[in-house]
């Protein structure tokens, strides 16, 4: 039965694609059996709306009138700085950047209410943004200062490029210490008072397609509303995690890094976010397609929450101080009945990702592939697998003195 | 006059271990309801307060909490949710003190109900999309 991407194309175009989400799947395959559904489901979507702090945007924001070389010069955007180690005017927004006023931590725990997950969130919804420069001024790019409001509309590109999002399932973060914890897994309540974890589970994209089979450079996917896709892996892409027999790491392991025209994209799926006594980021909505190429690929779109395991963290002490300890696995069907037992103790939980959204997101991706306005692409490369050899490094440091 | 109010004191760090409730209703003949108390050693405390009393008493007993260095807030705000803001998310589930958001297990929405709200505002700050708003 094995389908080609080309196949499912021609499909597509003709409006006859059969496109499920990775939620809906779980029935058809319960209903139908795997290898009926694998004859007549063409794609299944997957989606994820979670903070991603690994993001940011390219902007080429045009010349001005004398030129100015941003590069090497200082640029602040409502306020938060932008990288400009770059040509005259490409700058670099990322969305942890804060403002330089921002009291961060000072007054603990810290609000982080705007940064530059916020700035992306405002340009996008096509508000002007207010950029101030100072530069060194050269021959050519005589100019030192630039005081102006720019607008989406107006600069030459805009590119949302995230270096890492999407991680293929992630700790569940709780507090055994005796005072809350601001952390970037949210606020954690002393005696293990609470257990956060951030995940899309069964309808996550790399969840569904643990050995990374389809997902590999060169996917089309749901970006921020607009399309956009696999650039690369993400950083600190891990292949070799344990695995459960259903393939599904039980340890955060894949990564994707991601690419898109930002001008396209829509506010209301990339927001900027604020975690309290920890930072400011975004959160990006991500929907990736899975072509069901194959019995196998379909199996693994099918994975349910009861599937999935993950470990429990102790961010008071494990996780700062880089212990390997956990303190046990659940399962995201667990996490998702609001209570989990840590232990011995019954601990609430809650998440950080939305699932209503990353619902929405998967509908939407098959309402585009359905209408026949998205084409799947062939992959450029794979991602690296198992077999690459990664392994996860940490900084081990060493001294400067003497060299 | 004798009153009922509803209020809300958050109680610095220093003051936790002070028995200030006891001298609340012992010097300013006020009865008083706990609604709602979190009080965790080495941190801020939390109390929800119904006072009943005389208004007299009821103004000089509120002048006292104050310079202990108390901040009283009154139960005549509002804390509302920014419906376009909010992602259902669901981080303010655990962060409620009395489950004023609960998840509707087929959908997973998010449910706020401001009748369970004790307006102690711990959910404005912990909402990563800043979704919650204090209302006066």
């Amino acid at each position: 039965m094995a389908k080609t991407i080309a196949e499912i194309n021609e499909k597509i175009r003709k409006g006859q694609a059969v496109v499920v989400t990775a939620e809906k799947i779980i029935e058809v395959v319960e209903e139908k059996g795997v290898k009926r559904a694998a004859e007549e489901v063409d794609v299944v979507t997957t989606g994820t709306f979670g903070p991603m702090c690994s993001s940011g945007a390219f902007l080429n924001i045009g010349h001005s009138k004398p030129r100015i070389k941003l590069g090497g010069g200082k640029v602040y955007l409502n306020d938060v700085p932008v990288y400009t180690g770059l040509a005259a005017v490409d700058i670099f927004l990322g969305v942890t950047a804060l403002p330089e006023d921002d009291p961060r931590n000072k007054f603990y725990p810290g609000e982080f209410n705007y940064g530059g997950g916020h700035v992306i969130e405002e340009l996008v919804a096509g508000k002007d943004i207010r950029l101030v420069a100072t530069a060194y001024g050269t021959d050519c790019y005589p100019r030192k200062k630039l005081e102006t409001l720019i607008n989406i509309r107006d600069i030459n590109e805009a590119v949302l490029f995230n270096i890492r999002n999407a991680y293929q399932n992630y700790n569940v973060a709780v507090n055994l210490s005796d005072r809350t914890r601001y952390t970037y897994m949210g606020v954690l309540k002393p005696n293990l008072g609470n257990a956060n974890y951030s995940t899309a589970g069964q309808l996550s994209p790399l969840l569904n397609d643990p050995y990374y089979k389809t997902i590999g450079i060169g996917t089309k996917i749901f970006l921020g509303g607009g399309i956009g896709y696999v650039a690369w892996q993400g950083t600190q892409h891990n292949p070799n995690v344990l695995r459960r027999d259903n393939g599904v790491p039980r340890r955060p392991a894949g990564t994707l890094s991601v690419i898109g025209d930002l001008k396209q994209m829509k506010p209301e799926w990339l927001r900027g976010t604020s975690m309290l006594g920890y930072g400011s980021t975004i959160t990006v909505g991500i929907g990736v397609p899975i072509p069901i190429l194959s019995e196998e690929i379909l199996r693994y779109t099918a994975v349910k929450d009861a599937d999935i395991i993950t470990p429990i963290v102790d961010y008071s002490e494990a996780y700062p101080q880089r212990k390997p300890d956990i303190l046990g696995e659940v399962s995201y069907a667990r996490l998702k009945s609001g209570r989990i037992e840590v232990q011995g103790k019954e601990v609430p939980t809650a998440s950080l990702s939305s699932y209503p959204r990353a619902v929405e997101i998967a509908q939407i991706l098959k309402e585009w592939i359905q209408k026949g306005e998205f084409l799947l692409s062939e992959l450029v490369a794979p991602l690296p697998g198992v077999e690459s050899g990664i392994t996860f490094k940490n900084l081990e440091e060493r001294p400067i003195e003497g060299r | 006059m004798a009153i009922s109010r509803r209020i809300v004191l958050h109680f610095p760090e220093r003051l936790v271990e002070q028995p200030i409730i006891c001298r609340l209703a012992r010097d300013f003949n006020l009865e008083f309801n706990i609604l709602k108390a979190a009080v965790t050693p080495n941190e801020e405390g939390l109390l929800v307060l119904e006072l009943n009393g005389e208004q007299k008493d009821y103004d000089r007993g509120i002048q006292y909490l104050t310079e202990t260095g108390i901040r009283i807030q009154s139960l005549s705000q509002n804390v509302i949710r920014n419906e376009e803001r909010c992602t259902h998310c669901g981080a303010c589930i655990t962060i409620c003190p009395t489950g004023a958001f609960i998840i509707e297990p087929s959908t997973r929405l998010v449910d706020f109900s401001d009748t369970k709200c004790i307006v102690c505002g711990l959910c404005i700050k912990a909402c990563p999309l800043r979704a919650m708003e204090l209302k006066f």
